[in-house]
């Protein structure tokens, strides 16, 4: 036994003096060697810092380039109406994304919802706010069955929301008749439908309610995801959804929440929509699926989820807000608009992975 | 702090089957673990250890036998179970959340609102009382080189991320920590670090159950080891009383021990 006890001691003892020889700075850090390597650091502690760095440039540009008539109060609001649907879908956008999803039919909830707001309240009749609650309700259905597809069923949510994409603007078709309800149809009946499209002027900038509510809607989510347990959930789902469930979070819940939040947060971008084009079409907001992924993108979102803020969408469209304004304003053709936006896509989702490398 | 191995043990498991089909993982296992000790348990691959371990820790139900938690049989459907009735267990390679911060990923799933109506109605988080009952943990376990405790956990050395999961641990498991391999993906000088902390948690009187294949770690932080063969406990021996070409030998079946060291 002896002989034993010295042989283990002495192993124990070897190995303790060999670790020692090690010197102690296992847990210590490199100090960042370059400034590159710095900057890198920081992009990666502020997400939004990246796209707000754009965001000013792409300011002091055009105010350079075209002077008063871009730094225009109006104008600047101007770009805020023009952002309101796209940054509205990108809130519901963001969420999913966080989640390491990816929502196709947002854009179709939100037509959809417009659309069954509009008939509830113009052909049947119904009192506005009521109209209201059940185009609400519309897209929380719609948000729910793409959880559900998701959660249940266990589709990757790329395919399940690509189905319910074609699905819900199908519906939208058939429900709208394919008919655009008039706007002067909308302000006899149900004015409340179009209030947010009702300006205020403020300094020489006109608002609009629905650019406030968008802001509003920013705040909100804003609050849930950082200083709540959910919100910190939303991201642990997303960052790693093995150590999230050993932590007992029950990402299944998560993820259906998320859907169905995303889902009301586009009936209350149908809602602006209604109040943006003053009358209810079902051919429009098509494009808010893609411009709605493009301000994620490029707000600094990670579109393997985990990764990113908020407020990085509402820069990001912003952003392409700005440069589409900007560019119309010294007089480019609208292709070199798309052009642009696609860029910055590009850079966007490069910068995203210089970022990540650099503290991997 | 010494093992009391006069006490009831703290958690003890009697007579454990499991069998998938024909198999059979555990086969009439019996289990101890005594307040204020570190119980290495080792074994073959395909011993049943694992299995034993998942039962324990509630991530499986076992067939027949019974869970003794403080000399009170308990049942555990899920780990949650367990984790309510203060068994925590810490997992070898998926413990944290990369991009979350060390206090958000310290108190995941259990996080902390503040007092009064911000807590109830807006659910508002208590973010500074996380971070300090977070850094306290942390410099309780002498784990303050990490500096800040606000940064990603990705930013942190695979042992340091190792020390966060063992911290939640420690912070959380009020009977019980279950360490699966907690040192399998890790560097000599590193392992080295969370071994001087497993012995730092046991210290301040959290009895650990440490599944390892490295005997030479084993044998230095463990007061016993359980040897697992064959689906059931094959012996218990101390490194005091047995070396470990002794535990090798009793793990393939080698060598048998008819006592239960203790």
């Amino acid at each position: 036994m002896s002989a034993n006890e010295q042989k283990t001691s002495s192993a124990v003892l070897e190995h303790d003096r060999v670790a020692d020889q090690a010197g102690s700075y296992v847990a210590q850090f490199q100090a960042p060697v370059s400034l590159m390597h710095r900057f890198q650091k920081f992009l990666h502690k502020y997400p939004v810092a990246a796209p707000t760095i754009v965001l000013m440039i792409a300011i002091i540009g055009f105010s350079l380039l075209i002077g008063d008539r871009f730094l225009h109060p109006f104008n600047l609001s101007l770009i805020l109406q023009q952002v309101t649907i796209i940054g509205i879908i990108g809130v519901a956008q963001t969420l999913i994304i966080l989640t390491a999803g990816i929502d196709l039919s947002v854009g179709a909830i939100m037509v959809l919802s417009s659309v069954v707001m509009g008939r509830m309240a113009i052909d049947y009749g119904i009192d506005a706010p009521l109209a209201l609650m059940i185009g609400i309700a519309t897209g929380a259905i719609a948000g729910f069955i793409n959880g559900t597809l998701i959660t249940r069923m266990k589709l990757p949510p790329f395919i399940a929301t690509l189905g319910s994409w074609n699905v819900f603007f199908a519906l939208n078709l058939w429900y709208s008749k394919s008919e655009t309800i008039r706007s002067q149809d909308i302000s006899n009946t149900a004015p409340l439908l179009q209030w947010l499209g009702e300006t205020i002027t403020f300094m020489g900038a006109r608002l609009t309610y629905g650019s406030i509510l968008m802001i509003v809607l920013f705040c909100v989510i804003w609050y849930a995801l950082n200083w709540t347990a959910w919100g910190r959930h939303v991201y642990a789902t997303g960052d790693d959804p093995a150590a999230a469930k050993l932590a007992g979070i029950r990402t299944d819940r998560i993820l259906l929440s998320v859907y169905v939040l995303a889902g009301v947060v586009c009936a209350i971008g149908a809602w602006a929509l209604i109040g943006r084009i003053g009358s209810v079409s079902p051919q429009a907001g098509y494009t808010a699926n893609l411009d709605s992924i493009t301000a994620v993108v490029i707000g600094g979102c990670s579109l393997f989820g985990g990764r990113g803020s908020i407020f990085g969408t509402l820069i990001g469209a912003l952003v392409v807000g700005v440069f589409r304004n900007g560019l119309a304003l010294a007089g480019v053709d609208v292709l070199w608009q798309e052009f642009t936006v696609g860029i910055l896509i590009i850079v966007a989702v490069g910068v995203d992975q210089w970022i990540r490398k650099g503290t991997a | 702090m010494s093992a009391h191995y006069d006490q009831q043990p703290i958690l003890q498991a009697r007579g454990l089957v499991k069998r998938y089909g024909s198999v059979t993982a555990i086969d009439h296992a019996d289990f101890e673990l005594y307040p204020g000790e570190i119980l290495a348990v080792i074994g073959d691959n395909g011993a049943g250890k694992s299995s034993l371990i998942k039962a324990l820790s509630g991530a499986l139900v076992p067939d027949e036998g019974e869970i003794l938690l403080d000399g009170k049989p308990v049942n555990f459907s899920s780990p949650m179970e367990a984790r309510e009735l203060g068994i925590e267990t810490v997992y070898q390679n998926l413990a944290v959340a990369p991009a979350l911060n060390i206090a958000d990923n310290l108190f995941l799933g259990r996080e902390l609102r503040k007092p009064g109506i911000l807590g109830s109605v807006f659910r508002m988080l208590d973010k500074k009382a996380m971070e300090q009952r977070a850094k306290d943990k942390m410099q309780e376990l002498g784990l303050l080189t990490i500096q800040d405790i606000s940064q990603a956990v990705e930013s942190l050395s695979g042992g340091q991320r190792q020390g966060v999961a063992v911290a939640r641990s420690a912070l959380f498991g009020s009977k019980v920590v279950i360490m699966d391999e907690p040192t399998a993906a890790l560097g000599v000088k590193e392992s080295r670090r969370v071994l001087n902390l497993i012995k730092e948690v046991r210290d301040r009187g959290l009895p650990i159950v440490l599944i390892s294949h490295n005997m030479p770690h084993v044998f230095e932080v463990a007061d016993r080891i359980h040897v697992h063969r064959l689906g059931k406990r094959a012996a218990v021996v101390t490194p005091q009383s047995h070396s470990m070409s002794d535990a090798v030998a009793i793990m393939t079946g080698a060598m048998e021990v008819e006592t239960d060291a203790a």
